[in-house]
């Protein structure tokens, strides 16, 4: 049986559960094994979005106007598919500048200030309290509602109840402290907190299941489906806001999909989760569709649970922002009623305590802090002052739930759920044109975001807050009806006689147009002065730079003296783990004792940036460094000059890479062309030493004959014979070298045509008969029956088998030599083999022979018996008809040479690229 | 690089899409009052070109790896 301890031991358990959650994720965090650092923990952390206004308001709004509840979350969907743009620019320039807050962001783009921060402070905190009252009155009522299982009481009035009695109090005095816990239990520079978001990415699945838990009951369990529902309702007459062919229209659609796509990134809650808290710009891309999939998943039952609560009590007395808990509770589900209520506590307790968060950061940073520097001029500063930001924070958080407490006890039930989301996030769609304008133009300044934003906030009390207190009943309805003072044109709700359209566009429309036009107006009343241009460009260029661009700086400080001043707001030893990072990044060491130089005087205010925001950090630098004021014309030449200086180091680098390339090609050309010179060299001697071998034979025997006229006419018959032989010899070297000159070259000449090797191998055969009768030599061929057909030039291959042959026939021993060939056939080529019983040819030798002037014969120059050139052309000649050439040894039994030639014509494309291919005098041979 | 800036721009393109399949008139052919599947017509091509929209972004940024 649910009772009163019972719900409250189990709220407590669940938050305790969730402080376990956080201290595990911190621990983690702290042994660098981050949990958050997950695209899908940041997807679910950005749920944070889906309140209890969500949770419980949906069906209220689906009640209301049937698919009116859509447009809060196809706005953010289709927002979505931007934030490879937006969102991304909006992370990498908080992150280089380690922003903090939404006041921080706009602060810092419009020249650091005070004032500007200031108000995006006071207009964050009055838009988001309401909304922070709106999730103490949800946890309030549920817990109430759920106290009287299985009775369903509607809670009373609050203000009926004594103070002390009212469950809202605790509850904001509750999360309050567990708040503080959270989010201020240390300060970090970079205001990061894992476990929180760890938290809240549990939380975001707990409230998508348990309502889906109730949906499912209630379509599935208590009715057969989605159609089943549908039907009933129909028939009941519930559905006639969406069968009147105007649904869509009478919605204000697009209005409300415009502020939800705003309010999705600037709400400071969802500004923290999606910029502050992001752990790596990668994830973003996973949010932009597991993001919008959350927001579908968690609205499919939305419509089912309205209608089949419109059902259950259609006499109105339940009221419709409860049905997500009445339902269960009107059937008996006593534990599906406790898991609803979890639900609704979940997406309450996550939005209060990210809100707070991120509200303290601003009030802190932008509105105590300007209050504590101007007091400290006077008197002297407070050596620790960690703890004095800590005590400011922890104050801002109490504080702002007691105003959502004070809020919820006197306007609470003067709207419903929905009503009060709606004008929050009408007061957070003002930061846009100075959020967003500003990271895309430049021309924006100081003086424009303030008349912008006042405009857009003042228009906004006017048509939206003050309406809101006279529906209330603070303010006499007359006000709202004929305007202050019987004006017609002013009233809040018909601004200059503008009629006709639902209060939220009409506000949106007059703030949103006061707000722009006072931004661009204003901003353009006068050119942006030198630190407006500064902090103009690192925003607005953002994605151009790799690293974040150097302030701009002039005047001198001491490295210690700004650590010292560091170290006061983060803690010693936080300042120094991050000075020795940083100057080991810069791979300089530094001297404490020295004049810091305008980087590291940058990082010292970026690093307080983090701690007390942007405008605050410039003051408390400029308190140590000297620092002279540059000028516009100074900032402008710095931006200049940087820009150009890139451009400049690009357009080098291009210049030098391409350098590089010429040479490395230069040098490849030089070495190829010295290679061949050598070779060209070596093959001169080669050819030089072969001709004069038998040139000086000729010469001697010629001069034998020529000297001495008695010589027998046998001798003389003899001699002449010689010189006639060596004769033919260099007829045959020098044929041959010119020859195998053509063939490199490429200007030999082939005449391609069929060619049967059977035939061609008989016909060589045949022509060296006599060579091998002469040395006693067997012959034995073996060839299969078949086609051999290849296209080739006959002459030539006809010299290559006549070379093998004559090869052979060279080494086989005299009298019982054996030289075998053999044709066979392969898939795609033929083999032929002529095999000796030869010495054969040592392994070291093998691939030498195929080059010019080596022979078989070792170095037998005294009597060669070849030209040394045999070889190399008839490799020339295969491989320019596509085949290859090369020798195997049977050890003790003789060599083969074998070549394949490829079947068929491929041979045409060979001889295109065949040799002219090939340099000249190529070391192959 | 570029890969990264053809999937921006994919994604501006399904955010194009979006707004055309959303917020123009197209949306008052499927408002309607008639019953597809038992369900209403205009909720049923609300929550269709929802799924549609993020399966595309889904396989946009998936196609990335």
């Amino acid at each position: 049986m649910l009772g009163g301890p019972l719900i409250v031991v189990t709220s407590f358990l669940y938050l305790g559960l969730l402080f376990a959650i956080a201290y595990w994720a911190d621990r983690r965090a702290d042994q660098g094994r981050s949990v958050i650092a997950h695209p899908t923990v940041y997807a679910l952390s950005l749920a944070v979005y889906c309140t209890a206004w969500t949770y419980y308001g949906s069906v209220g709004r689906a009640v209301q106007s049937g698919i009116g509840f859509l447009p809060i979350y196809l706005g953010p969907t289709l927002g979505a598919a931007l934030w490879v743009f937006l969102l991304l620019k909006m992370i990498r320039v908080s992150k280089s500048q380690r922003i903090t807050s939404i006041a921080d962001f706009i602060s810092s783009r419009h020249g650091k200030s005070h004032l500007l921060g200031g108000l995006v402070t006071v207009i964050a905190v009055v838009g988001v309290v309401p909304y922070i009252a709106l999730q103490l009155k949800a946890v309030s009522n549920s817990f109430t509602i759920l106290m009287h299982y299985p009775d369903i009481t509607m809670p009373g009035s609050a203000t009926a109840l004594p103070i002390w009695q009212d469950t809202a109090l605790y509850v904001a005095l509750l999360l309050a402290l567990f708040t503080i816990l959270f989010g201020t239990r240390h300060l970090d520079a970079s205001e990061r907190h894992e476990g929180l978001v760890a938290a809240i990415a549990f939380e975001s699945i707990v409230k998508l299941v348990a309502l889906t838990a109730v949906g499912l009951f209630v379509t599935f369990g208590l009715y057969g489906g989605f159609a089943d529902i549908m039907q009933q309702a129909q028939e009941a007459g519930l559905l006639q806001s969406m069968m009147n062919a105007t649904s869509v229209s009478d919605q204000n659609w697009f209005t409300f999909s415009f502020l939800a796509a705003m309010a999705v990134i600037l709400l400071p809650r969802q500004f923290q989760v999606a910029v502050v808290e992001n752990s790596s710009e990668r994830h973003i891309s996973r949010a932009v569709w597991l993001f919008p999939l959350y927001l579908l998943l968690i609205n499919i039952f939305v419509l089912p649970i309205a209608l089949a609560g419109q059902l259950a009590f259609p006499d109105g007395r339940v009221d419709a922002d409860t049905f997500v808990l009445t339902l269960p509770i009107a059937h008996g589900q006593e534990l599906l009623a406790m898991f609803s209520y979890l639900g609704g506590l979940s997406a309450a307790t996550g939005m209060v305590i990210v809100e707070t968060i991120a509200l303290s950061t601003m009030v802190c940073n932008d509105l105590v802090m300007p209050v504590l520097l101007r007091h400290w001029r006077t008197r002297s500063v407070p050596a620790d002052l960690t703890a004095v930001l800590l005590r400011v924070r922890r104050g801002a958080i109490f504080g702002i739930l007691l105003l959502g407490y004070t809020y919820f006890h006197v306007a609470g039930e003067a709207y419903a759920l929905v009503s009060i989301g709606l004008i929050s996030f009408a007061a957070v769609a003002q930061f846009a044109p100075t959020m967003i304008g500003g990271l895309y133009w430049r021309g924006g300044t100081q003086a424009g975001a303030l008349a912008g934003l006042g405009a857009g906030f003042t228009v906004w009390l006017y048509t939206l807050l003050l309406p809101s207190f006279a529906k209330s009943g603070w303010l006499p309805m007359a006000f709202l009806e004929s305007g202050p003072f019987g004006i017609h044109l002013l009233a809040p709700q018909a601004l200059f006689g503008l009629e006709g359209m639902n209060e939220i566009s009409h506000t949106l429309f007059w703030s949103l147009t006061a707000n722009i036009g006072a931004y661009l107006m204003v901003s353009l009343l006068r050119p942006p002065n030198a630190e407006e241009t500064a902090q103009a460009s690192l925003f607005v260029d953002a994605m151009k730079y790799d690293r974040p661009a150097i302030g701009l700086w002039r005047g001198n400080a001491e490295v210690a003296e700004l650590k010292r001043l560091a170290s006061r707001f983060l803690g010693r030893d936080k300042v120094d783990t991050a000075f020795a990072e940083f100057s080991r990044n810069r791979g300089t060491g530094y001297n404490p004792a020295q004049p810091a130089d305008a980087e590291t005087v940058h990082f010292a205010e970026t690093l307080l940036t983090g701690a007390i925001g942007s405008a605050s950090a410039r003051v408390m630098v400029a308190s140590v460094a000297q620092e002279e004021p540059l000028g516009l014309e100074e900032v402008m030449g710095i931006l200049d000059e940087a820009s150009r200086i890139r451009a400049y180091s690009k357009e080098l680098e291009q210049k030098s890479r391409e350098l590089e390339a010429a040479t490395a090609e230069l040098r490849e050309a030089n070495t190829r062309l010295q290679e061949l010179d050598q070779l060209k060299d070596d093959f001169m001697s080669s050819v030089t030493h072969e001709l004069r071998t038998p040139l000086t034979s000729i010469r001697a025997f010629s001069e034998m004959l020529l000297d001495d006229p008695r010589i027998k006419l046998d001798d003389r018959m003899r001699f002449l014979g010689i010189i006639v032989g060596e004769t033919e010899r260099l007829t045959r070297l020098v044929n041959q070298v010119l020859d195998l000159a053509r063939i490199e070259s490429g200007r030999g000449e082939w005449t391609t045509g069929e060619v049967d090797l059977a035939e061609l191998i008989r016909q060589s055969i045949e022509t060296t008969g006599q060579l091998f009768r002469d040395k006693g030599a067997e012959v034995e061929t073996r060839i299969p029956e078949g086609d051999f057909r290849v296209s080739a030039d006959r002459d030539r291959l006809l010299q290559v088998m006549l070379n093998l042959l004559s090869n052979a026939v060279k080494f086989v021993p005299s009298g019982n030599g054996r030289i075998a060939v053999t044709l066979s056939g392969g898939e795609t080529d033929f083999l032929v083999s002529v095999a000796d019983n030869g010495p054969g040819i040592a392994a070291g030798q093998q691939e030498l022979i195929f080059e010019k002037f080596q022979r078989g014969d070792g170095d037998n120059l005294a009597n060669p018996m070849g030209t040394g050139l045999g070889l190399p052309i008839s490799r020339q000649i295969i491989e320019h008809f596509g085949g290859h050439l090369w020798v195997e040894n049977q050890p003790g039994k003789g060599a083969i040479f074998s070549f394949r030639m490829p079947k068929g014509s491929s041979t045409l494309s060979a001889s295109e690229t065949g040799p002219s291919d090939e340099p000249a005098y190529s070391d192959r041979g | 690089m570029r890969r990264a800036i053809l999937t921006s721009q994919r994604l501006l393109a399904v955010f194009l899409t979006g707004m055309l399949l959303l917020f123009s008139p197209i949306v008052s052919l499927f408002d309607r009052p008639v019953f597809w599947f038992g369900i209403p017509l205009i909720y049923l091509y609300l929550f269709t070109v929802w799924a549609i929209l993020i399966a595309a972004m889904a396989l946009i940024i998936g196609g990335k790896k």
